[in-house]
């Protein structure tokens, strides 16, 4: 992916994220990839403690409350645009009570200038200042989307792990293709591993999203999409769909268990003894549009994702269709059109 | 016999939607049964219901739009007592299905049939009075419009009582609003009524462009035309580019409806994210054809109370059109979490931003018009005042979504929520309530009270920070839109405070419908002068209410701020007026609410597949068109006063 990025060929020197201060500088404004070390800037703690003292208390607001790099970045970039936001909006704000106040019909020790409508340096300030302001965030929307890309491979000494899933009405299916084991409505993941997710959709378009660790993703049927994220601290984390789903879409949701390598790989072998097996016909089950609890199978047909974007796999569409033979088209749908 | 239509299409097995039906059927039944007993039916007919007159159409507009305000607030009331019922592990009053469909019906009643009546109506009403014309460019299709408007908001508020409604958002994104996920007729009712009301909205752009373009008074070039006039001209630039993207969409998603089409479908070569990049096309414009017009009130309404001329016109202007070219640029920002590449996202993202340049220009300008004035802190300009503070917010949080991966972590969520609240409301329906204020005496010849508007304006604003503000925070705690249940505690107490909110914004709902009332009881202490706020545009040279033709002599213009030119003396070329000549104007037709009957059907008879009443309808459409195009006798003689308006 990184080859591709036309950015790449500017030859800025990738660096770390030196977490020095609370300011743009702590969000690294070089294109290289997110990498795991985890920045946590001394005085972004305190803008944050700010926040949240205002907002009422702390841990609660865990879109701000980074438990990975990718979040961590998000949280960053959301205070840095905040603070550039706040210092022209604020004083704007003021000025619209202090000037209708100061110059308010009655009011004493004011001019009136009746005629007064043209001013070439005030339209020159007026037009400069917001331009310059979104001069300076476009180069964060620029450089953000480039570091933050959802498809970019998070730089780490770990191996990374692959996790497909599959959004359903209304649970979401989580499969581990190495392990060959997989879990619904709970998802287990390995602390400083990258994740590689593969998502797609058996029904309708949902977003996967767990705000501790950053950036949501759509999943859509017959598309793939893909998503890297990380974890640093061990907990269970809130994980939904944050796209409307139907009747039951608020059920649709799921915890996020990071945990320690060893414990992760204890969570694998627990699951492989699970006696359920994930075959076509359970998958078929589990298209019942309900909410369902967390559970595991220990085994996995293989290529079950694959076949699932393909459509090979049984789709709600089929159930729905009078004709039982699957149709010719439904195989050209997967074709090509990957995002 | 009738199509999908049975008994059961009535809503029985739910106690609160067959409460609601049967509320609005009473209501509606009680209003008809008062109007036949006042013998009101041949004034309403005469006056109101065939009128071609553009004022009459921006009131009945503005009407609709009330209306449908209330409506819409019942179902966000019903929203937001239900999330507070489950804070703490309660399950609220609403069953899913139910809950879905209201907060559909909520997004599509507040923008299609509450802010894009009131917006559509107060140009209708305005604009040919501050152009100095006599009416808009084609009046009987600007009847034509307003019904097929009404009909839309009819169909729409049919499906309360007789089927349901969709259950997939107020854009329903496929394949949930396909028949797979979908098949109940919720989802038609919203391709029809949306459709019906499109279509007559796309007239009324063609019209008033023509009307803007076509029929200014003599010497009103274009850099001496209101701004409310150019941002008119903006908006349906943007209705008349944006529009039939919609309706081909809405077209695309019925085909595989009710065809067996697969342009969105999951399978078959359909794609569903082709329906969001299209219905965003038209979705994004569309903010902009609400707000433009907003922006034009307030560009009337700051000028003229703080007695100076609008700063910086020319800068108004360029930032009007700038925003009018850009809004078409930057519709990806509504799904950056698609899975577009990193800088298909960066440039609609800094596309999006751009756009806060010229707006940001817009509210420097107004404060710069306050700079120097002598600010009356009038009703209209409380509301401009609120808008400029809230606005600005509501632009903050606007230029925060557009910065993508920041979106990745607040998309969809309640923060998303609170932003386009905080510019829709602290935007458009501020706008809209500066505007409705600040004409009333132009359109009725007399003031809406003060006091009431005052207390209105103070529980609107207070009630809104309260209802919107906590959603910033709550989706920063996480939390999505479209929940029915507020499951993580820490969600609850701010869910509380928005529904307080939400309950002092219905004070401030039942003090408006009470400022309505008490001024029309009081109408005739509170009688208004043609010009009572001492403004500066052309509308208030006209008598309060103006004549059926507006001017009995059509007004010569040599300047911006005309008429303001006038009253201080500044004016010294003539001449004035026009000669006195007699004039023709358009007879009222019933060709509008003959095609909104034949179009309320025609949806019905499509959402229900009753074949033979869609066939009916489409052909007594097809009847009246001609029978109206037959017709002899097209306008009626005027010849008004000697004595033009002073």
């Amino acid at each position: 992916m990184s080859q591709r990025n036309p950015f790449r060929r500017t030859g800025l020197t990738p660096q770390e994220p030196d977490g020095s201060a609370f300011s743009l500088r702590s969000f690294d404004m070089t294109l290289s990839p997110i990498h795991s070390r985890r920045i946590r800037p001394a005085s972004s703690r305190l803008a944050r403690a700010a926040l949240a003292c205002a907002l009422l208390s702390g841990c609660d607001y865990i879109t701000l409350d980074p438990k990975g790099p990718i979040a961590a970045n998000e949280t960053l970039l959301f205070y840095n645009a905040l603070a550039i936001m706040t210092a022209i909006g604020a004083p704007v704000i003021a000025a619209v009570f202090v000037v209708a106040y100061w110059f308010r019909k009655g009011g004493r020790g004011t001019f009136y200038l009746p005629d007064w409508h043209y001013s070439g340096k005030i339209e020159l300030v007026v037009w400069s200042v917001p331009a310059l302001t979104v001069f300076f965030l476009g180069a964060l929307a620029v450089v953000g989307s480039n570091r933050l890309d959802p498809r970019v491979a998070i730089a780490a000494e770990a191996k990374p792990l692959d996790v497909q899933v599959v959004a359903l009405d209304w649970k979401w299916l989580f499969l581990y293709p190495e392990a060959g084991v997989a879990s619904i409505n709970e998802l287990a993941l390995p602390i400083d591993t990258p994740i590689h997710f593969r998502l797609t959709s058996a029904t309708v378009m949902n977003s996967f999203f767990i705000p501790n660790l950053g950036s949501q993703i759509y999943a859509m049927g017959a598309m793939e999409t893909r998503l890297n994220l990380l974890a640093h601290e061990p907990g269970d984390y809130l994980g939904l769909s944050a796209q409307l789903s139907g009747a039951h879409f608020t059920d649709m949701r799921f915890t996020a268990r990071a945990m320690s390598a060893d414990d992760f790989a204890a969570w694998i072998a627990q699951a492989r003894r699970n006696p359920d097996k994930l075959d076509r016909d359970a998958y078929g089950a589990l298209l019942k549009p309900a909410p369902e609890s967390p559970r595991v199978f220990g085994a996995v047909e293989s290529k079950l994702f694959d076949a699932i974007v393909a459509r090979t796999a049984p789709t709600p569409e089929n159930a729905a269709a009078c004709a039982p033979a699957p149709r010719r088209a439904t195989q050209d749908a997967s074709a090509g059109k990957g995002t | 016999m009738f199509g999908r239509l049975t008994l059961a299409a009535i809503p029985t097995g739910e106690p609160i939607a067959l409460g609601a039906a049967l509320a609005v059927l009473a209501v509606v039944l009680a209003t008809l049964a008062w109007l036949t007993w006042r013998g009101a039916w041949p004034y309403l007919w005469r006056e109101w219901i065939t009128s071609v007159d553009h004022k009459r159409i921006g009131i009945m507009y503005c009407a609709l739009g009330l209306v449908m305000l209330l409506r819409g607030f019942s179902d966000a009331l019903m929203m937001r007592t239900h999330l507070a019922l489950t804070v703490g592990g309660g399950s609220g009053y609403l069953p899913p299905d139910h809950y879905n469909q209201i907060f559909s019906a909520h997004g599509v009643i507040m923008i299609f049939f509450v802010a894009m009546p009131f917006v559509v109506g107060l140009m209708n009403f305005v604009t040919p009075l501050q152009l100095g014309g006599r009416d808009v460019a084609f009046p009987v299709l600007n009847s034509v419009s307003f019904w097929l408007t009404a009909a839309g908001a009819l169909l729409v508020n049919l499906s309360l009582g007789i089927g349901n409604f969709e259950r997939a958002g107020w854009l329903p994104y496929p394949p949930l609003s396909e028949t797979t996920y979908s098949p109940d007729v919720g989802v038609d009712y919203w391709a029809w009524s949306l459709q019906i009301a499109g279509v007559g909205t796309l007239m009324s752009g063609v019209n008033l462009l023509a009307t803007i373009l076509k029929t200014r008074a003599r010497g009103m070039r274009y850099t001496r035309m209101p701004m409310f006039c150019w941002t008119a001209l903006a908006a349906n630039l943007l209705i008349v580019a944006a529009f039939p993207i919609l309706t081909a969409t809405i077209a695309m998603l019925t085909l595989d409806r009710m065809a067996g089409f697969h342009f969105f479908t999951n399978d078959a070569g359909g794609n569903p994210m082709m329906f969001v990049n299209l219905v965003w096309a038209w979705g994004h414009p569309e903010v902009y054809i609400l707000i433009l017009p907003c922006f034009g009130i307030f560009s009337e309404v700051v000028p003229t109370f703080s007695r100076k001329p609008l700063f910086g016109y020319r800068s108004m202007v360029a930032a009007t059109m700038a925003i009018c070219v850009l809004s078409f640029m930057v519709w990806l920002h509504h799904f950056f979490t698609m899975g577009a590449g990193a800088n298909i996202n960066a440039v609609f993202g800094v596309l999006s931003m751009i756009i806060a340049v010229p707006t940001g220009v817009k509210v420097f300008n107004w404060l710069f018009t306050m700079y120097g004035g002598k600010v009356e802190f009038s009703v209209p300009m409380l509301w401009s005042l609120a808008f400029m503070s809230t606005f600005v917010i509501g632009g903050m949080t606007g230029v925060l979504l557009a910065i993508p991966p920041v979106d990745f972590v607040v998309h969809n969520s309640q923060f998303l929520v609170a932003h386009f609240h905080n510019v829709i409301i602290g935007g458009v329906l501020f706008g809209v309530f500066a505007g409705v204020n600040y004409w009333f005496p132009k359109a009725f010849g007399f003031m809406l009270d003060e006091r009431l508007g005052k207390a209105a304006f103070w529980c609107w604003v207070v009630g809104f920070y309260l209802a919107f503000m906590p959603l910033y925070a709550l989706g920063l705690m996480g939390m999505t839109r479209r929940l029915n249940v507020a499951y993580m505690p820490q969600w609850g107490p701010w869910t509380l405070v928005a529904a307080v909110g939400a309950l002092v914004i219905f004070a401030g709902i039942l003090l408006m419908l009470a400022q309505l009332y008490v001024s029309i009881r009081r109408r005739a202490a509170l009688r208004a002068g043609d010009d009572p706020w001492d403004a500066r545009t052309l509308e208030w040279a006209a008598s309060s209410p103006p004549p059926a033709w507006n001017f009995d002599r059509l007004p010569v213009v040599a300047c911006l701020d005309e008429l303001w030119a006038r009253k201080t003396g500044a004016r010294k070329e003539t001449p004035l007026w026009l000669d006195d000549k007699p004039f023709h104007m358009p007879r009222n037709s019933a060709i509008g609410v003959a095609l909104a009957a034949a179009a309320t059907f025609f949806g019905f008879a499509m959402v229900w597949r009753i074949d033979w009443l869609a066939i009916a309808a489409a052909l007594a459409a097809l009847t009246a068109v001609i029978g109206f195009a037959a017709r002899r006798n097209l306008e009626v003689a005027v010849a008004p006063n000697e004595k033009a308006p002073a």
